[in-house]
């Protein structure tokens, strides 16, 4: 029967089946095995005395930490007749249109690899291994001809595809009706509205201190800022993840964010990610890959020209290739809607051939994949460390912004919630931008895609990051995306073409993100 | 669970409405599914994909002791159970879901005959019905899949073990030891952390990405 017990214990099995030979088991046993001559451990009561020797070194902790991780990314168990495609996207539509466009990609990547006569992976020869590993630390100042290489696709190559997605069991009816929809967004999913979201995010409340509106000069900061502090400090001293989500809720002190973010994350700098992340770079010297030349030029396009980003180049290049050799990050393809592209290699003994994943960690980059990174390079300068943090944001968060899903948080529902937004409570602004030609979503969906990072201030982005973080969703994305459209729309209803309005808003490098969010959520009239 | 479902027919759904179904242009938004069994069953579960039917309804018919002339009677065991949150979104449209004698208001025994009445007030949606739809009898007291109640304290899974009359499973694994040890290592041996090295043999030579 399938009961809440019943549901408990599976997840619990489950749990303990991802937790089973990782780093933290072995430590956790060879702990116990060593407190057995303390003197405190008596035999009488051995298990109590362990237990409790655990809870007091703080090994109780860090497992506690790790089980908060696995139930953030493990999915609700499903039924069990459910095939496994349905737990990465229950729409079958859905499915579809992703499977179409992952194909669109592999052709695409399939024609440039034949096109310009270059392997998709090769081995590279001992002395350019040599070389390679002696420029580790400065690939920036290589300026390889990246001119015959080009992205694979763009976020409005996305958009198109999102447009385009529809459900063949709903009525579309074009006449405008009570319930049409003045967006491009097609599909009915279920968003919140202010007042759900009001429920959902009450720590951004008028009411509620938080950094990014009380810690500004002209605020004391013995109101807020000193004791905020104090209690990061002591969710720090404590080691545990979850407090420090909540904590996160508020806003991070910029000395404490680098750690506290690591503690959500659970991403440790351990002796084992060390040598994981020199097993990566070994990876990437023995080995090069087509999307080597991608992330390349992707990083040359987009982080080197900007002006906060482009000093952490060298350190971009470090992580982003060792990104793609890491298979690790093929276990989320469990619960993301999108599949890793095959490929075939020929086995070493015989002619047999093995089907591989290409790139090893499935993942094809696009236009802009760099700027995930490179926020993150301001808080870690150590790179196994910025590795693991940006590799668990990625695979919590960051990979629904680029594939097709029913998720709520997923980049379909985050442009239906910012399009419902604005219908809502700015309908002549809506109405006006329809009328001359200047849909909304055209303009927000390169925000959103990349969460903002490279269009606001690296500050504020990662005051927003941080609730991301705390809330453990990216909903604030698409809500701050319209709190955006709200502050200049005096400026928008004066626009005549699309042109004018993307120059109205084509910089927000001056905006203040949580004042923002904080009125529209909590000062709009319903 | 019963692996294997039990022998009935699905007949196609029925909508129900006022006027020809054929010449209106409404669309229904009740459809009947009438499900006979070959044998009277005690139904145990009912499982099914759902195609976005908000509400399920389930009625049945039971084989009536004794009286064989008498009409059996039709009995609601399911009323209104939601499938959809929110009838108008996607959520929950293409689910799986299990109905369990649990759930059910009267006994599902002696079972001839299922209606399902489902509904779907929203006009959202051009279409809705109910797919895969399996029966699981109960499992007998006497089948011959059961296990000795020793052999089932060894299991990893801790649930709350109900005890009638059986021996403490302490005192009984203490005495099995040897079994329970190899059984562990039997266990710990099977992780689920990856190797991480992509390439096949120190080879990674690839020309083209496969489209299947």
């Amino acid at each position: 029967m399938i009961d809440e017990g019943t549901e408990l214990s599976v997840t619990i099995a489950q749990i303990v089946q991802r937790l089973k030979g990782t780093h933290l088991h072995s430590q956790l046993e060879r702990e116990a095995k060593e407190c057995l001559h303390r003197p405190e451990i008596k035999l009488e009561s051995l298990k109590e005395d362990v237990r409790n020797f655990l809870k007091e070194s703080g090994w109780e902790r860090k497992l506690q930490n790790a089980v908060y991780r696995e139930l953030n990314i493990l999915s609700p168990p499903g039924h069990p007749t459910a095939p496994p495609e349905h737990i990465k996207e229950p729409l079958v539509y859905m499915r579809k249109a992703q499977a179409n466009w992952e194909k669109r990609i592999l052709k695409s990547l399939n024609s440039m690899c034949t096109e310009l006569g270059v392997p998709l992976a090769r081995k590279r020869p001992v002395p350019e291994q040599k070389e390679m590993t002696n420029k580790w630390n400065e690939m920036g100042t290589d300026e390889p001809d990246l001119s015959r290489f080009r992205p694979v696709y763009a976020p409005k190559d996305f958009l198109e595809v999102l447009i385009g997605l529809q459900n063949p069991n709903q009525e579309s009816c074009d006449e405008p009706s009570a319930r049409s929809h003045w967006g491009l967004i097609q599909v009915p999913l279920n968003v919140p509205d202010i007042s759900q979201l009001r429920e959902a995010y009450p720590e951004l409340d008028l009411t509620t201190s938080q950094l990014g509106i009380d810690d500004h000069t002209n605020v004391p900061p013995d109101l807020f800022e000193y004791e905020h502090i104090r209690i990061g400090r002591k969710v720090l001293s404590e080691q545990d993840s979850a407090a420090a989500q909540q904590y996160s809720r508020q806003g991070c002190p910029t000395g404490l964010r680098a750690q506290l973010w690591a503690l959500i994350l659970n991403a440790t700098n351990e002796p084992e990610d060390i040598a994981h992340y020199e097993q990566l770079k070994a990876g990437v010297i023995h080995h090069d890959l087509l999307v080597d030349n991608l992330i390349y030029k992707d990083v040359k396009l987009t982080a080197s020209n900007d002006d906060y980003y482009f000093v952490f180049e060298d350190f971009l290049y470090q992580v982003l290739l060792c990104f793609s050799r890491d298979t690790a990050v093929l276990e989320h393809f469990n619960y993301n809607s999108a599949t890793p592209p095959k490929s075939c290699v020929h086995g070493k003994s015989g002619a047999e051939k093995v089907a591989v994943v290409y790139p090893p960690n499935g993942l094809i980059p696009f236009h802009g994949f760099s700027m995930y990174v490179a926020p993150l390079c301001f808080l870690y300068n150590e790179p196994s460390k910025l590795y693991s943090v940006f590799r668990e944001m990625y695979v919590r968060y960051f990979f629904r912004l680029h594939s097709i899903s029913s998720s709520p948080s997923g980049i379909v529902s985050l442009c239906l919630q910012f399009e419902r937004l604005l219908q809502t409570h700015l309908p002549q602004l809506f109405y006006h931008l329809r009328e001359i030609g200047a849909q909304p979503l055209r303009i927000a969906f390169k925000w959103m895609v990349r969460a903002f990072s490279g269009y606001l201030c690296t500050d504020q982005l990662l005051l927003l990051w941080d609730r991301i973080l705390g809330y453990d969703s990216l909903e604030i994305v698409a809500v701050l995306a319209a709190a955006v459209f709200a502050f200049r729309a005096e400026n928008l209803m004066e626009v005549t073409s699309l042109a004018s309005a993307e120059a109205v808003l084509a910089d927000l490098s001056t905006l203040k993100v949580m004042p923002l969010l904080q009125i529209f959520l909590f000062a709009t009239v319903i | 669970m019963n692996a294997n479902p039990v022998e009935c027919t699905v007949k196609s759904p029925v909508a129900l409405q006022i006027g020809d179904t054929v010449s209106d242009s409404f669309r229904p938004g009740v459809y009947i599914i009438d499900i006979t069994l070959e044998e009277a069953v005690n139904i145990q579960e009912i499982s099914f994909k759902n195609y976005y039917t908000a509400f399920v309804t389930m009625r049945l018919q039971q084989r009536q002791a004794g009286s064989k002339e008498n009409h059996a009677k039709w009995v609601t065991c399911l009323r209104n159970h939601r499938l959809m949150a929110n009838p108008h979104t996607e959520a929950g449209s293409q689910d799986y879901f299990s109905i369990y004698r649990q759930q059910m208001l009267t006994e599902p025994d002696q079972v001839t005959s299922l209606r399902l009445i489902l509904r779907q007030p929203s006009s959202v949606w051009l279409d809705f019905s109910l797919e895969e739809i399996k029966i699981y009898s109960c499992i007998s007291e006497d089948s011959d899949k059961d296990v000795p109640a020793w052999l089932s304290t060894l299991t990893p899974i801790q649930e709350p073990l109900d005890l009638k009359g059986l021996p403490d499973p302490e005192t009984v694994s203490s005495s099995i030891q040897q079994m329970w040890a190899l059984t562990e290592l039997m266990q710990s041996s099977q992780k689920s952390a990856s190797i991480g090295r992509f390439d096949v043999d120190g080879c990674y030579d690839i020309n083209l990405l496969s489209y299947t």
